[in-house]
């Protein structure tokens, strides 16, 4: 009752003939306000609230425990200087190009392959995807053990006679991430393939009879018609590779441990180890600001692209 | 000039044309299909042979000798460090964490996408914005932040700890899932309700939730591969005595001392990977259902 007498008391002339309809309709969405508190509480906790204090900490001089003086750009100039972040820099745009790319085009040819009225469509469709709903670690522990020189795939090939056939890529230092690239392109492509694949089967079917009128190639078709068509589904795609690529952890501690050396190293790593190993919590917050920036420049042009855009042109 | 002739009337060489092109599909795809299941069928044989036959034999080939002690070693024997009471340990751990963690994200993303979609709440839709723009921030973000937080709290490398974890990061995609099944439904449907004089739960118990069912289902299969599939939330915050089976899996496949019983491993490996493959073999379109609505996970 104090909810409903006090506006209209505090302020009438405000307030005016409002007055008694504002309470009530603000005691209707009582319920989905109360409801949407636990929400609340996590985007300004955990998403907002912990992003910036990560942030924060990374100009900081902290190192076994947080500190909240202001070092400047100091843990950021240590980082760039270190040998060990500079490799894992190098390492994730690699495996990111190499990823990516593999992703897209593997992705795509079994999506047109399997759109050409096979047989066991949807036998194919289950074998491609598997390997999307197993763990990376799994995925990163059977490649390792198939990759092993000593009993994997090298051994296999030379006892059939090619004794001086050589594969060792995952204990070799300058190959050792492309061996991620083949796990993560295993793991990934079935998924391309069912973004892919959903595309091409909303292509309007008068297209193709068209063009067959026409007389043009098929592969003409998907690449400069259907590719075209479904391009959104194509940058979709690619956005979700991408902010796996940063993320990239799970898969290297399984397979490689990092190594040969710190030959496989790679940032969300370098991040984990120093907080959780090498006590370095301003130079891990800073490591982390870094992946939160490659993560909003590839988000933004999209989000832009995506809603911002569109809403302009719609008004 | 003979082009628009031979494209109106087909000639006789096309049939054989197409014969070849489509082995050529077939091959292709059945090549495809041989890279995917290639490290599967090497995990199943691997985990079949008994050690001698892994370290002499043919990795490809099916065992010679066929004996199921690698499982049992695997599940009930294994070593992480000084502890050998095999994998079974994270098999329960994971269980434990997966069933608090499923239902209170469902139940987190329901209510939120019900008083998203029908209650207009003025900032809803902002803070809705950002959380699904959370989804794609690095975890290695959140992190530290989190820990102290949590060893604040005091709960710290708990179970508690875990749970509120996944439900936390679970909330973007369970709240978009809800979100949009509940935009697709007439909003008559609510009026009618609320004319009737329902309140805020009595509406979602009573009228929407009975109509979730197919949204639930998706949910379900995504949050329990996902939930059992993670590695970096369970290494973070479940402390040792609740590791998931994926960090288990890891300590005991890279932390092994000495000649490594690669059988052993792999039967571990696929005990690791049978729950969410359960899922994906039992759920089949639903499960791509599942990705599509949530690709944003990513």
């Amino acid at each position: 009752m104090v909810t409903a007498r006090s506006p209209a008391a505090a302020s009438p002339r405000m307030l005016g003939g409002r007055a008694d309809a504002r309470p009530a309709r603000w005691r209707r969405q009582l319920g989905a306000k109360l409801a949407l508190l636990p929400l609340t509480a996590v985007v300004i906790v955990v998403y907002l609230g912990c992003m910036l204090w990560t942030v924060r900490l990374s100009f900081s001089s902290s190192k076994l425990l947080p500190v909240g003086d202001w070092a400047g750009l100091q843990q950021y100039e240590r980082l760039f200087a270190n040998d060990r972040f500079l490799l894992s820099a190098i390492n994730i745009g690699i495996f990111g190009v190499l990823f990516i790319g593999g992703c897209l085009v593997f992705g795509f040819l079994l999506a047109v392959f399997i759109d050409q009225r096979v047989r066991a469509e949807g036998v194919l469709r289950t074998v491609f995807l598997f390997p999307h709903a197993m763990s990376l670690v799994v995925t990163g522990l059977a490649w390792q053990w198939f990759l092993n020189p000593t009993l994997g795939l090298q051994k296999l090939v030379r006892d059939l006679g090619f004794a001086g056939f050589t594969f060792d890529w995952i204990v070799n230092q300058q190959m050792v991430i492309y061996t991620l690239v083949i796990a993560g392109i295993w793991q990934a492509s079935g998924l391309v393939m069912a973004i892919l694949l959903a595309g091409l089967r909303g292509v309007d079917e008068d297209l193709w009879k068209a063009a067959r009128v026409d007389g043009i190639p098929a592969w003409r078709v998907y690449l400069s018609i259907a590719l075209p068509l479904i391009g959104p589904m194509v940058v979709t795609a690619t956005v979700l590779l991408a902010v796996q690529v940063v993320k990239l952890y799970d898969l290297v501690v399984a397979m490689t441990r990092g190594g040969p050396g710190i030959a496989s190293e790679v940032p969300a790593k370098f991040v984990m180890d120093h907080l959780f190993e090498r006590n370095n919590i301003g130079l891990a917050t800073a490591a982390a600001s870094m992946m939160l920036v490659t993560v909003v420049a590839i988000l933004a042009p999209w989000i832009y692209a995506r809603y911002v855009r569109e809403t302009g042109r719609r008004t | 000039m003979t082009t628009p002739l031979t494209a109106n009337v087909p000639s006789g060489r096309r049939p054989r044309r197409v014969g070849i092109a489509r082995i050529g599909i077939y091959a292709f795809l059945l090549t495809s299909a041989a890279f995917f299941l290639l490290p599967l069928w090497i995990m199943v044989t691997t985990s079949l042979k008994p050690r001698a036959e892994v370290w002499e034999g043919n990795i490809l080939a099916l065992p010679a000798e066929f004996t199921v002690e690698p499982w049992i070693k695997a599940w009930s024997e294994a070593c992480t460090g000084l502890d050998c009471n095999g994998i079974s340990v994270g098999f329960w751990n994971s269980v434990q964490i997966l069933i608090p963690s499923l239902v209170l994200s469902i139940l987190a993303g329901a209510v939120n996408g019900y008083a998203l979609s029908f209650w207009r709440v003025r900032g809803a839709n902002l803070l809705f914005g950002i959380l699904l723009a959370g989804a794609f921030i690095p975890y290695q973000v959140f992190l530290y932040p989190l820990v102290r937080l949590f060893s604040q709290a005091g709960i710290y490398n708990s179970l508690a700890c875990i749970v509120i974890v996944h439900v936390v990061f679970g909330m973007p995609i369970m709240t978009l899932l809800f979100r949009n099944f509940y935009a697709s439904l007439p909003v008559e449907l609510f009026n009618a309700a609320r004319i009737d004089g329902g309140g805020f739960w009595t509406i979602f118990t009573h009228v929407l939730l009975p109509m979730s069912a197919p949204i639930i289902v998706v949910a379900t299969i995504l949050q329990v591969t996902g939930i059992w599939n993670d590695f970096i939330f369970g290494l973070t915050f479940a402390g040792r005595e609740n590791l998931p089976m994926t960090v288990q899996l890891n300590n005991i496949v890279n932390s092994t001392q000495g000649e490594r019983a690669y059988n052993v491993d792999m039967a571990a490996t696929i005990l690791t990977a049978l729950v969410p493959l359960a899922v994906y073999f039992l759920s089949g379109r639903w499960f791509v259902r599942g990705i599509a609505a949530g690709a944003v996970k990513g």
